[in-house]
């Protein structure tokens, strides 16, 4: 009984709320929570089975309500960008706050995505 | 004044959070600012995602963590008991990694290095790994 309350809560923790839309050839990704090892590859799953739904070329990372990453969430750009720019796409980052955004320079990451 | 916490948890990513939050409320007392708690949060979240990715890479094992105060200086170790580190000065260097096919960025030890005031590592193959580190809180 109490297994299954905690394996139910957990469940829910496990799939972060996301949200996904198409903006003039964009598809924007806008997770909520904290980026980590064990989001990001949920993450990773959701946003490339949405990518591949979807016409959209480029892709926009909205971390507006992102209030935690380590170098889990790099990666997972890193990732998403390596194939969006073999189909000769673009990789957008908007919105991180201030601890987000030194994790992002510490990476370099701002050296290969545009940040709006 | 000084202060002693020690945790042990199952090797399991989703037990990152929980260190994460362990981490945050020993320093609180610390009256940290928002930058500092961020700083040994994402220290600490990866060191213990390393511990659990690298050192036990899959297998079942026990993350232990340590955290200490002497008044405004935190230390925090995080110990595994599994494979250990080979060469600990290249898997230092930014963006080396074992691990590119499961899209590591080798930054964990980067961001450690650069958001807390010392890292030190020791590691001895098929032994374990235990990286400790410091940081002054409120050095405003
Ligand atoms: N606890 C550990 N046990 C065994 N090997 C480790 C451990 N911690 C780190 N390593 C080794 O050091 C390398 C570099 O670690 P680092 O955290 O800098 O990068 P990463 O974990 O590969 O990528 P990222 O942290 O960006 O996701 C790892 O790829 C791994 O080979
Ligand atoms: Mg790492």
């Amino acid at each position: 009984m109490a297994l299954n309350i905690i394996k139910r809560t957990y469940e829910r923790m496990k799939a972060m709320e996301l949200e996904f839309k198409v903006l003039s050839n964009s598809l924007v990704i806008k997770p909520k929570g904290e980026i980590d090892s064990e989001s990001a590859a949920f993450l990773r799953r959701k946003i490339d089975l949405e990518f591949e739904c979807t016409a959209a070329k480029n892709m926009t990372f909205d971390l507006t309500e992102v209030d935690f990453m380590d170098s889990s969430g790099v990666g997972l750009v890193i990732g998403r960008y390596k194939k969006v720019a073999a189909l000769g796409g673009e990789v957008r980052i908007k919105g991180a706050n201030r601890t987000v955004a030194r994790i992002i320079e510490l990476s370099g990451l701002g050296r290969i995505v545009k940040m709006i | 004044m000084t202060n002693h916490i020690k945790v042990e948890f199952e090797a399991k990513e989703s037990n990152v959070s929980f260190a994460r939050l362990v981490a945050a409320g020993f320093i609180a007392p610390l009256d940290p600012t928002v930058d500092e708690a961020e700083d040994v949060k994402v220290a600490v979240s990866e060191a213990v995602t390393n511990a659990i990715v690298h050192g036990y890479d899959k297998r079942e094992g026990v993350v232990y963590m340590e955290a200490f105060s002497y008044d405004n200086t935190v230390m925090i170790s995080v110990r595994d008991t599994g494979y250990g580190i080979e060469d600990i000065a290249k898997a230092k260097e930014p963006l080396f990694t074992t691990k590119p096919d499961e899209e590591r960025s080798g930054l964990g030890f980067t961001v450690m290095e650069s958001f807390m005031d010392s890292l030190h590592i020791e590691s001895k193959i098929d032994a374990g790994t235990t990286v400790t580190m410091t940081k002054r809180i409120g050095s405003r």
